[in-house]
């Protein structure tokens, strides 16, 4: 049988051979967990702890500031030795709470599971929020937010993300393997909470060992697990609906204007610890990877971690690293050193030998729409970039600059090594600025 | 036929009536349609000071002889306004300033500003991708080829481009007859700046006890005071780190301009 996608894409690499048989491990605390206050989409967390306050794991540290931000919480139990500006994972330094940890690593008493059945919609909700469940294939945008769509706009049909397109991460694959019943009970949590009536687990050809075990897990419910054809942006959540579904999200819209919800299947996982145990979102699978890397790993990583702990967790480096990026070799971020901490959406760690970065000069674009034929959105990749290039915003506007997704397609396949995501970036933040002036 | 004669006798009927001093005003203006004055074009400040909305010195690269052309066709006095130019306050090219990393994407200072804040690490300082090169009318910028933008005192005419266009805020505007300049821009301790950058104001205070009435000290950087700056020059060789340059005596490192010792020649 033919395998479902969408139209366009590309066939990187995987490179996923390299951790995707590593069973997760827990990686061992460091001394030090800085935990930065934006770690999602939307108003970061207010600190609500002081320097010398001594604080339990999952205590709230940071409070919510309007509908979508979510709290903050500490990852381990501790003191509060600082409230600064860190290095973060996007590049700037920005807020953070720095807690040495007291090795004790003791729960705070304040968190309450429950059984998600005798709760109602609202309640399970509310729990949500108050864990801090954000996204976590890497976007970080906060769950509770998607929980609650307008009235008039009814999810039928609920999409989990276990694609997992990005090459080198297996974080997903092995949550899937190893910590099947955690993300199934999640899938029926937010089943619940949505009231959809078809439920599918889009995973990507080249985990058949997760499909296979889930197919059995889901025999006796109505849980659908979709096997879809290896296909980078396979697993955006747009490409997703199109695949699993047939149904294309409008220009400019949102998935629940086709009546479909979108949840990584980690985020499933941390729905049920935030319900069933009332547990916040203080860790996550993270793969680190790459070729520098003396031994590739799945670990079990607290949020906060420092970048260069997780480094010597797993054998340290073999060489100087020619690029560092967290999450993806796609859409993940370059960082600049090892500094930076992990966060709610730290999918994997990426380190790669000089050799293996492209360093092309850029040439003149020979109009051959590789770019065209690879883009997922149906976009003219090339002419917006030329666009935003010139600083022609209402031209790039109108080539549907906002409706791109950053998904690198457009770069990874031009002949002439042009920056084109780099430029509708900066094409689609002029078109922002402008919305805000005017 | 029947067309042409309704269209020559609409251009009769609808023809706009254009007042001759406007269109006297549009043969003095420079042309060069920088916007510097805040209004759309030459010809939008042109039918603006006529109509008495623009002062008739608020176009910066005409100078003073364009002021006198339009006092003359408005029959007002002559108000110049003193001659400002646009000087980049940074001498950290890519062999004298440290980089944090190595930036391979789009070549424009505002895409590169994006990218974590800029490789160049002093975040005060000249990126070096040459957007205010691209956009000056007049020419008047250049790149060295360690990558510092450098302006041409004579070349400015003091339109501000470049300043809208900067990410870092390094350029500024200054008197014409100022040449003394302390060429930085970071605001970070001398003992951070001198980790970046060979040629960054440590804030070390030496050329305030030089001449003090010269300079200002602010965040651990040294400022001239344009008012006060006859004597700034004397400052230049006591600078710990040569951050402090006399434009009149020569430009930064790699820059072609040529430094023009007669502070009322015009021309470059």
């Amino acid at each position: 049988m033919k395998l479902k996608t969408f139209k366009g894409g590309i066939h990187p690499p995987d490179n996923k051979q390299w951790s995707e048989h590593k069973a997760i491990e827990d990686c061992p605390l460091p001394d030090e967990l800085i935990v930065p206050l934006s770690q999602h989409i939307g108003a970061p967390a207010v600190a609500c702890v002081e320097v010398g306050q001594q604080v339990a794991k999952g205590q709230e540290i940071g409070a919510a500031k309007g509908f979508v931000s979510v709290p903050v919480h500490a990852p381990t139990s501790g003191e509060v030795v600082a409230i600064e500006s860190r290095p973060h994972p996007g590049g700037a330094s920005l807020p953070a709470v720095v807690i040495r940890a007291d090795g004790e690593d003791r729960w705070s008493g304040d968190l309450q599971g429950a059984d998600p059945s005798s709760l109602s919609v609202e309640e399970i909700v509310e729990k949500v929020r108050s864990a801090g469940v954000v996204g976590m294939g890497g976007a970080a945008f906060p769950a509770h937010v998607k929980m609650s769509p307008p009235p008039e706009k009814p999810i039928r049909t609920l999409v989990f993300n276990g694609v997992e397109c990005e090459p080198y991460l297996t974080a997903d694959h092995r949550m899937m393997l190893e910590e099947t019943e955690r993300v199934l009970q999640g899938v029926a949590i937010l089943q619940y909470v949505y009231g959809a009536e078809r439920v599918v687990i889009g995973v990507e050809a080249n985990k058949p060992d997760a499909i296979a075990l889930l197919q059995k897990e889901c025999a006796d419910n109505p849980v659908e697990v979709m096997p879809l054809e290896v296909k980078y942006p396979q697993g955006a959540e747009k490409q997703l609906i199109s695949a699993a579904t047939g149904r294309e999200v409008p220009s400019g819209g949102l998935p629940m204007d086709v009546g479909v919800a979108v949840h990584n299947v980690s985020s499933a996982a941390a729905v049920t610890d935030a319900v069933m145990l009332g547990r916040p979102l203080i860790e996550r699978i993270c793969t680190v990877t790459g070729p520098a890397i003396r031994e590739p790993k799945n670990l079990r990583i607290r949020i906060g971690m420092p970048l260069s702990h997780l480094v010597g967790v797993c054998g340290g480096l073999t060489e100087e690293p020619g690029k560092i990026i967290l999450g993806g070799p796609m859409m993940g971020f370059t960082q600049a050193g090892l500094d930076a901490p992990t966060t709610r959406g730290t999918s994997g760690l990426l380190l790669l030998r000089d050799e293996d970065v492209a360093k092309s000069p850029e040439g003149p674009c020979i109009r051959c729409a590789r770019c065209v034929d690879a883009c997922p959105m149906n976009l003219l990749p090339t002419t917006i970039a030329a666009y935003s290039r010139r600083d022609l915003v209402a031209e790039a506007e109108e080539y549907c600059a906002m409706d791109c997704i950053e998904c690198g397609s457009c770069s990874y396949v031009c002949p002439a090594c042009l920056p084109l995501v780099q430029s509708i970036r900066y094409g689609k933040a002029a078109v922002l600025a402008k919305k805000r002036n005017s | 036929m029947i067309a042409a004669i309704a269209l020559g006798f609409a251009a009769k009927k609808f023809a706009v009536e254009v007042d001759p001093r406007e269109l006297a005003a549009m043969e003095v203006l420079p042309g060069a349609n920088c916007g510097a004055c805040g209004f759309p074009g030459c010809a939008g400040f042109a039918k603006a000071v006529i109509d008495g909305k623009a002062e008739i010195n608020q176009c910066p690269p005409g100078g003073a002889d364009v002021v006198a052309k339009l006092a003359r066709i408005l029959g007002v006095e002559a108000t110049t306004a003193a001659r400002e130019v646009a000087v980049v306050l940074c001498q950290g090219d890519n062999q004298k300033a440290k980089l944090k990393f190595q930036y391979l994407g789009l070549e424009d200072c505002n895409a590169a500003q994006k990218i974590a804040g800029g490789a160049k690490a002093c975040p005060g300082g000249c990126l070096g991708l040459g957007s205010c090169e691209r956009i000056c009318p007049f020419d008047a910028i250049e790149m060295t080829a360690d990558g510092l933008a450098v302006i041409s005192r004579e070349k400015c005419t003091g339109c501000k481009k470049c300043i809208a266009v900067c990410p870092r805020n390094v350029i500024r505007m200054t008197p014409y007859e100022s040449t003394t300049h302390v060429l930085c821009n970071s605001n970070d301790k001398g003992a951070l700046v001198r980790k970046y950058c060979q040629i960054g104001c440590i804030g070390c205070h030496i050329c305030k006890k030089t001449v003090p009435d010269a300079y200002v000290i602010e965040n651990f950087l040294a400022t001239v005071v344009y008012e006060e700056d006859a004597d700034a020059a004397e400052a230049i060789d006591k600078c710990p780190t040569k951050c402090i340059c006399d434009f009149s005596e020569g430009y930064p490192d790699g820059s072609i301009f040529v430094a023009v010792k007669d502070d009322n020649s015009d021309a470059a």
